[in-house]
């Protein structure tokens, strides 16, 4: 590692719309160093990432390419100055060769008007022979993620790259495979070629990076050598944030119930999770927490049997279930909402009224099986009351409303089947803050009136304020539990990232 | 999307007669109204037979079988399907249902049986489209391709002349109660039948709810895929009725009957408000959109206008009412 700075980056901010993704960002980078990114999700680091690959165009601010000021335009331009991004999820043609996939971008500037696939592939064996080993011939759609993983390293590698950025490379890696690459990551630094790794894991940060920058809420926090600090300095730094007041109370001592609404025993599903256990009181607020792709959604989808083939005892107020669809666990009480409003949360263009009755339309039915419109609406506006829903019409299509309208359109379909039991995945996501404020509101009374509540969040400020306790979970497994004063952005992010004292048994 | 959003139906609180006569503007049906009157007012200055009771009463007929069919594409369009075979299937409705009876089984055993075969057909594609996982328009092309060879082969290319049906039978087809034609009343039965349960039954609600967004429907605990199995076949059985009643009407099985009529529905419904992507159309509307494909060609027809003009102007006029419609749901959103 030298001490010339080949990327330089001052004052750089980004807007999306209302929301600031980045603002004023510092960022230094040194010719054959490894630097690490660490930032809570939403901190701003792929905003940052993506103006440097060109993708995004910054709104202000300077970058600095050995000295000489640029404006990187597109990801073509970036690969002109040698920069080569390997993303998160990769994206590769799936019914392409692997040899083919990993020349994409030089046979896109070939002049050679036919394919030579011959040397195609043996230059592809080369470049893969120090990862992995692949035919090169094979297509991409019948790898596993990790060794499409390592094609798309492989990529990147081919590209005459100065500065190679990597996104969480190894999230879909075994561990084998993650030190093949941390071996390859140095070397390539020792040739003088710059790293940006990108992880959550402060071990892969401590073991194999030189320096690391913090971002929280899309500002530059600090940048440090490694060896100058501990795994603890770190995490302080990405969560070191004061918590608002907008939460509603908490549960009191006394109201705190051994009563059981839902208790979950050794649920496994194939790769997803393993020996998951945990327990929800009648009237707290139990949360999920975990860094995307943890398991957490997976978990409660597989608990109402929404996604995967789940093995496992689930038993509802002291009542063992075995339920093979969604529509049982919807007949049971147990309803899910999903993180993805637009997605698959609710009918966008369909009427507010049909929105809130379609978990079950036969509700506001006659034994015909017609439509009582009287009696759909009315069904909708006592709900809509309940949850203070601002509308025009019941007939308006809920794209009519705004995002925390809308979430509530998506809340009041919950409601409207009386469930026992609702996992809110994600409750609060686009959703502004006073909107936000009254969902917690509503989860709270909810919890109260004897409804179990199980929150997802990847807000560990919301987690905090809103529940009463808080299990933490990494790599398909519970790491974790934290209660009280222990409940905090520290304890969770440690043992989301880090793995607390049962995963370690492991 | 104001489809949608009517099948809840009539207006809502405030000053309901101004927000009735909003809501009445804004709907597409109004529009469609508007121009077929147009066209007709037109038309009865342009040619002296067009607004004669004859050609009002072939007018209709010649859209009212293929109406019970476009109700059937309607109801897949809303599910997020579609069916190129619904030609095809309608010759075949008549084909198998001639040769049976041709063959000695009695008519109206011979009808039940070709419109269970077609209720087949249907399921068949359903089961490619839910179970195996393809896309409908490859499921039907193919099925396209296999009826109207069916076709072929059952009858050797030529129509089966079926004299001998009993007059109760040519009745459905031919017959008139008062001064209505029985197919008329058929048309209007199923249609307004259709069009009531589209607006108002849970069953069809899931319909809505699944072409609207397939995902959020599985997230709102409804078995998608058996939604679309039964859009799907119910298409292919109204083809069945629909076959049934032109053979009454002819007094034969045309093996090369509806070449093309896939185009005409699927025109008639996505004029009439249906999207290709699911969630909206209504039967009414896709009526509409059958009677101002048809009054078209009548008018053409009167004015001499050549048949191969009559295509390109038909096309043409589709493009251009999908396209009116596209820009006006982008304005309002």
């Amino acid at each position: 590692m030298t001490d010339d700075v080949i990327l330089k980056i001052s004052n750089l901010s980004k807007s999306f719309g209302p929301v600031r993704a980045l603002k004023g960002v510092d960022f230094e980078l040194r010719q054959g160093e490894i630097h690490a990114l660490a930032g809570e999700n939403g901190a701003g680091k792929s905003t940052l990432m993506n103006v440097i690959d060109g993708i995004l165009q910054p709104d202000s601010g300077e970058i600095l390419f050995d000295g000489v000021p640029v404006r990187i335009a597109s990801p073509a331009m970036a690969q002109k100055l040698g920069v080569g991004f390997v993303h998160q999820e990769t994206a590769l043609c799936p019914d392409v060769s692997v040899a083919e996939n990993i020349f994409m971008a030089t046979t896109n500037a070939s002049r050679s008007l036919l394919m030579n696939y011959r040397t195609l592939e043996q230059k592809a064996a080369e470049v893969l022979g120090e990862l992995v080993d692949i035919n090169p011939a094979t297509l991409v759609r019948d790898l596993s993620i990790s060794h499409q993983q390592l094609v798309e390293i492989a990529k990147a590698l081919t590209l005459d790259c100065r500065v190679l950025i990597l996104d969480e490379p190894t999230a879909a890696l075994t561990e084998k495979e993650a030190q093949i690459l941390f071996r390859i990551m140095r070397r390539l630094a020792d040739k003088g070629i710059s790293i940006i790794y990108i992880s959550h894991r402060m071990v892969e940060i401590f073991d194999n990076c030189d320096r690391v920058s913090v971002f929280r809420d899309g500002q530059y926090i600090t940048t440090r050598n490694v060896s100058e600090i501990t795994p603890d300095d770190v995490v302080n730094a990405m969560v070191g944030r004061v918590i608002d007041e907008l939460y509603p109370r908490k549960q009191t001592e006394a109201e705190r119930s051994d009563e059981i609404i839902l208790n979950v025993r050794n649920l496994n599903e194939r790769s997803r999770f393993r020996d998951v256990s945990f327990q929800l009181r009648k009237g707290e607020i139990l949360g999920l927490a975990g860094l995307i792709g943890a398991g957490r959604s997976e978990i409660v989808k597989g608990i109402c049997q929404l996604e995967g083939e789940v093995s496992g005892e689930v038993a509802l107020n002291g009542k063992t279930l075995s339920l093979s669809s969604y529509q049982d666990s919807i007949a049971e009480g147990i309803v899910y909402l999903s993180e993805d409003r637009k997605g698959d949360g609710i009918f966008l263009d369909m009427p507010i009224a049909g929105n809130v009755s379609a978990l079950k339309p036969e509700q506001v039915a006659n034994g015909f099986g017609l439509i009582l419109r009287q009696k759909e609406e009315s069904q909708a506006e006592a709900l809509g009351a309940r949850l203070n829903l601002k509308y025009g019409s019941l007939t308006d299509p809920v794209s009519s409303l705004s995002g925390g309208n809308q979430q509530k359109v998506a809340i009041a379909k919950m409601l409207s089947v009386n469930p026992k039991l609702i996992f809110l995945d994600e409750p609060t996501r686009g959703v502004d803050v006073g909107a936000k404020a009254e969902i917690h509101r509503i989860l709270r009374n909810l919890a109260a009136s004897g409804v179990g509540i199980l929150v997802i969040s990847s807000e560990l400020p919301e987690l905090i304020g809103v529940c009463d306790r808080v299990l933490v979970v990494r790599e398909g497994r519970i790491s974790g539990e934290v209660t009280g004063d222990r409940m905090t952005e520290e304890n969770i992010m440690h043992l989301a990232s880090v793995g607390g004292a049962q995963a370690a048994i492991q | 999307m104001e489809d949608a959003v009517s099948l809840t139906g009539a207006p809502e609180n405030k000053s309901p007669e101004v927000s009735f006569i909003h809501r009445l503007l804004r709907m597409r049906e109004t529009g469609l109204i508007a121009i077929i009157l147009v066209l007709f007012i037109v038309m009865s200055f342009a040619s002296p037979y067009f607004l004669t009771w004859v050609n009002m009463r072939a007018m209709v007929m010649a859209f009212a079988v293929e109406g019970i069919v476009v109700v059937g594409m309607t109801i897949l369009l809303i599910s997020g399907g579609i069916d190129l075979s619904v030609g095809s299937v309608t010759a075949l409705a008549m084909v198998i249902a001639g040769w049976l009876f041709l063959n000695g089984v009695d008519p109206w055993v011979a009808s039940a049986i070709s419109i269970a075969a077609c209720t087949g057909i249907g399921a068949f594609m359903g089961f490619f489209v839910t179970r195996v996982g393809l896309h409908h328009f490859i499921v039907s092309l193919a099925i396209m391709v296999i009826a109207r060879g069916a076709c072929l082969l059952g009858t050797g290319g030529r129509p089966l002349g079926l004299f001998t049906l009993p007059p109760e039978f040519k009745f459905i087809g031919q017959g008139s109660i008062g001064p209505i034609p029985v197919v008329i009343i058929i048309f209007l039965a199923v249609v307004i039948g259709f069009d009531f349960m589209l607006r108002r039954t849970t069953l069809f609600r899931k319909v809505f709810y699944t072409g609207s967004n397939e995902k959020a429907a599985a997230y709102s605990g409804i078995r998608t895929k058996r939604v679309i199995f039964f859009t799907t076949t119910l298409c292919s059985a109204l083809c069945g009725v629909a076959g049934i009643i032109y053979m009454a009407r002819f007094g034969s099985a045309q093996p090369t009957f509806g070449i093309g009529m896939e185009l005409n529905v699927i025109a008639a419904a996505v004029i009439g408000g249906a999207s290709l992507k699911g969630g909206s159309g209504t039967i009414f509307g896709a009526i509409l959109g059958a009677v101002l494909l048809s009054v078209v060609s009548s008018s053409l027809a009167l004015l001499d206008v050549s048949v191969y003009w009559q295509d390109i102007i038909r096309g043409s006029i589709l493009l251009t009412a999908v396209s009116i419609d596209h820009y006006l749901v982008k304005k309002r959103a």
